[in-house]
């Protein structure tokens, strides 16, 4: 088995090795490192976007926006996964990201948990029929079936608003039995108990 | 009295950072402090009559064991390197996490002494290879075969029976990633399975030099002196290896940098300095200087370090013996003040490690501070502005934005990873072809060359915009953000320029490894000498700490 340090650094000097700076292919080192430990094929990935990139042409992005569109040359997944990195706390104000084609898309998915991270909100993502969310870079929860996917036309993102999985009425009734652990109060600890008799207008 | 921490800028030089020594922060010396209550045990010594075979030691307190795994092979004259390119050494080593089982031994029997080629896995912990020193190993088993003890002063001349001419850690060839054993208390303070590694492979030596004399000539032959074993080390080669680590690893290089300068710092700052701490400094300084007559190197440029470090103790003794007042207040202080003023780098470094002898305290609570986790700042803040870049490289890399890196002697070199052993190299750019696929350790070109792109940008812009368009200089935009917080984090010279001496930066690590006797062989690689005088592990229960200034006295 490979150590995930092998993994971070074959995947750095490779993606330089097929022209990305090295300060993105430290990135794309992470992010290989990150999608291996949760399980997702991303050596997998990787690899096949590489030996595609010199002979096929790929869109860079620079500012991401809610609806990216490139008709006939699908984005580059690194240049879209940095980028959102790069600019996830304005991009958190947007509803709904989408991008109309991209390549190699799983490659984006370490970098959206990574920014769920860093904004401290939870990321959904739908690709193609797969759903992943991404909680705070500590998990991800996915349907995804480990596919070679070397393109996508439907790659949605959205932004959790941090909102409770449970509502109110649930809350009070576990709430109701944590109260067992309490111990009522006498008259004789309300008058000894920390704070008693001072007055607190002096 | 309140007393700074010494500038980077001055520190943080490679001249400096080539003059720096073992201390007692060093981590194979802080190791054997942490270590000493550990229960040792030669679990299986398996060799043949020429000192081929297994064996393992094991290392354990309560439920927690390590064992060190050895493998010793026949290896011909004219097969033996400390070459990175060698694939054949004299016994190999792991660590192991745990006790191994015989199906373990066998696996690693055939991955272990393949080293770079073989397969690790997450019990394994560290590797390491090493070489006889064929003179001092054949003269001691010479020796002892005929019931003699050999002689030290022959002995100090090498040091050690081996020298290892790797360690490797943290994930290489398979074995555990350093997620897997982080939170361990026991290694959490830094290199502490490397040091491990090391430490029982020097008594994996003495075991076997005993070993091959008593079958050479059974009814003869005697074990070697426990004082003259304990006098021996373990020598290490060390080539272009370390110097990428230390660039690649700065929040690490601050923190070693910046324990040893708080430890400073708190000395200087003792008001009454207790007579008794000043005497064991005086002692260990005194003693130091046996162990400089023994390092021996044909290095000119070593040699030359040397002689000066000698003839300034000479005149830091007379100082402290006929001029200065003991009874003064700020004892350390004043005398560092003399010392910066009247020494040289060598010799400075060299007292402001000795300073740190009396004081268990300062440095036990430094000591855990040592180790990074630079995963936790690798995230560049984009939502900073480019006035704050701005404001950082001008604070903190002054001298840098001096250099013209459109000189081609300061751009002379390039560094770059070789294809055959997959080691740094460092080559000239004007004479050897592959510049262009030079490793990013060109800091001071590259965080110039971002200062140049940020000249004429408006201070309000965010990083996130600035790297929309500017990832080229992603790595330059990090490391800057990185010394803002961590202001030891980065050698403040151009490690590409004409005048780059590698060593030094090996000798900065060695130093914190807690390394003796720098030999350089070139400007290249050197080979130095540790654990020597330490005690044997039968004896780390009666654990004395200055046992580095009595090694070969």
């Amino acid at each position: 088995m490979r150590s995930f340090s092998e993994i971070e650094t074959i995947s750095k000097r490779a993606s330089r090795g097929a022209g990305f700076s090295w300060g993105v292919s430290e990135e794309i080192g992470k992010s290989v490192r990150l999608l291996e430990m949760f399980g997702l094929p991303g050596i997998l990935h990787l690899k096949n976007y590489l030996e595609k990139i010199n002979n096929h042409n790929y869109q860079k992005i620079t500012i991401i926006s809610s609806d990216n569109i490139s008709n006939n040359i699908p984005y580059c997944p690194i240049s879209v996964g940095v980028n959102f990195l790069d600019q996830a706390y304005n991009l958190e104000k947007i509803e709904n990201i989408n991008f109309s084609n991209l390549a190699y898309p799983l490659l984006v998915v370490p970098f959206l948990s990574r920014s769920s991270e860093i904004i401290g909100k939870k990321i959904l993502l739908n690709l193609e029929n797969f759903k992943f969310l991404f909680n705070f870079n500590q998990s991800i929860i996915s349907n995804f079936d480990n596919s070679l996917i070397s393109k996508t036309t439907n790659f949605l993102i959205s932004f959790n608003q941090n909102e409770d999985s449970f509502d109110e009425k649930t809350w009070d009734s576990l709430y109701k039995i944590s109260q067992k652990t309490f111990v009522d109060e006498t008259e004789s600890s309300k008058k000894t108990s920390a704070g008693a008799g001072l007055t607190d207008n002096d | 009295m309140q007393i700074e921490l010494r500038d980077p800028k001055k520190i943080m030089k490679l001249k400096r950072l080539g003059s720096f020594h073992q201390s007692k922060l060093s981590f194979l010396r802080s190791f054997l402090r942490e270590f000493n209550s550990w229960d040792y045990k030669r679990e299986l010594f398996e060799l043949d009559n020429d000192g081929y075979g297994v064996a393992v030691y094991s290392f354990k307190k309560e439920q927690r064991k390590y064992s060190l795994v050895c493998f010793a092979n026949k290896l011909d004259d004219n097969e033996r390197s400390d070459r990175v390119i060698a694939t054949k050494w004299d016994a190999s080593f792991t660590l192991f996490d745990g006790i191994p089982t015989k199906k373990d031994i066998e696996r690693l029997s055939l991955n272990v002494p393949r080293q770079e080629i073989g397969r690790m896995t997450y019990k394994e912990l560290t590797l390491s290879r090493a070489n006889k020193s064929m003179r001092a190993f054949n003269y001691v088993v010479e020796c002892l075969s005929n019931g003699n003890q050999p002689s030290t002063k022959k002995l100090s001349e090498v040091g050690y029976l081996y020298r290892t001419t790797a360690v490797y850690g943290s994930g290489k060839f398979g074995l555990a990633d350093r997620f897997r054993i982080k939170n361990r208390p026991e290694i959490h303070g830094p290199f502490r399975l490397e040091m491990m590694l090391v430490y029982f492979v020097r008594q994996f030596t003495i075991d076997q030099v005993n070993f091959i004399s008593k079958n050479k000539n059974p009814r003869k032959a005697i074990e070697l002196d426990k004082n003259i074993a304990r006098s021996l080390g373990i020598g290490n080669s060390t080539g272009l290896g370390m110097a990428p680590f230390i660039v690649n690893h700065p929040i690490l290089l601050n923190n070693w940098i910046l324990a040893r300068e708080t430890a400073l710092k708190k000395i200087r700052e003792i008001k009454d300095v207790k007579q008794e701490d000043f005497n064991y400094f005086f002692e260990c300084l005194k003693n130091s200087i046996n162990n400089i007559n023994t390092w021996n190197t044909d290095s000119d440029y070593q040699k030359e370090k040397i002689k000066i470090l000698k003839i300034d103790l000479v005149k830091f003794i007379k100082y402290l013996e006929q001029e200065f007042d003991k009874k003064k207040e700020y004892l350390f202080n004043i005398i560092f003040n003399w010392v910066d003023s009247n020494l040289t780098e060598e010799s400075i470094e060299y007292v402001v490690s000795l300073f740190l002898e009396p004081y268990d305290e300062i440095v036990d609570q430094l000591t855990p501070t040592m180790s990074a986790d630079e995963e936790k700042f690798f995230n560049i803040p984009v939502e900073r502005k480019i006035e704050d870049l701005r404001v950082i490289i001008e604070r903190n890399y002054t001298e840098i934005l001096n250099i013209d890196f459109n000189e081609d002697k300061n751009i002379q070199n390039f560094w770059f990873i070789s294809k055959n052993k997959e080691e740094p190299r460092v080559a000239n750019r004007f004479e050897e072809i592959g510049s262009e696929l030079e490793q990013p350790l060109a800091i001071a070109r590259d965080v110039k060359s971002l200062y140049i792109r940020i000249k004429n940008l408006k201070n309000s812009m965010t990083v996130s915009r600035f790297l929309a368009d500017n990832n080229d200089l992603r790595h330059a935009v990090r490391r800057v953000f990185m010394v803002e917080k961590f202001p030891y984090s980065e050698i403040q010279d151009n490690i590409i320029g004409s005048e780059l001496m590698p060593i030094d930066m090996l000798r900065l690590k060695l130093s914190f490894f807690g390394a003796c006797k720098f030999d350089p062989r070139s400007d290249k690689w050197l080979r130095i000498c540790m654990f020597q005088g330490a005690p044997l592990p039968d004896e780390l229960k009666q654990f004395n700490d200055n046992w580095i200034y009595n090694s070969l006295n």
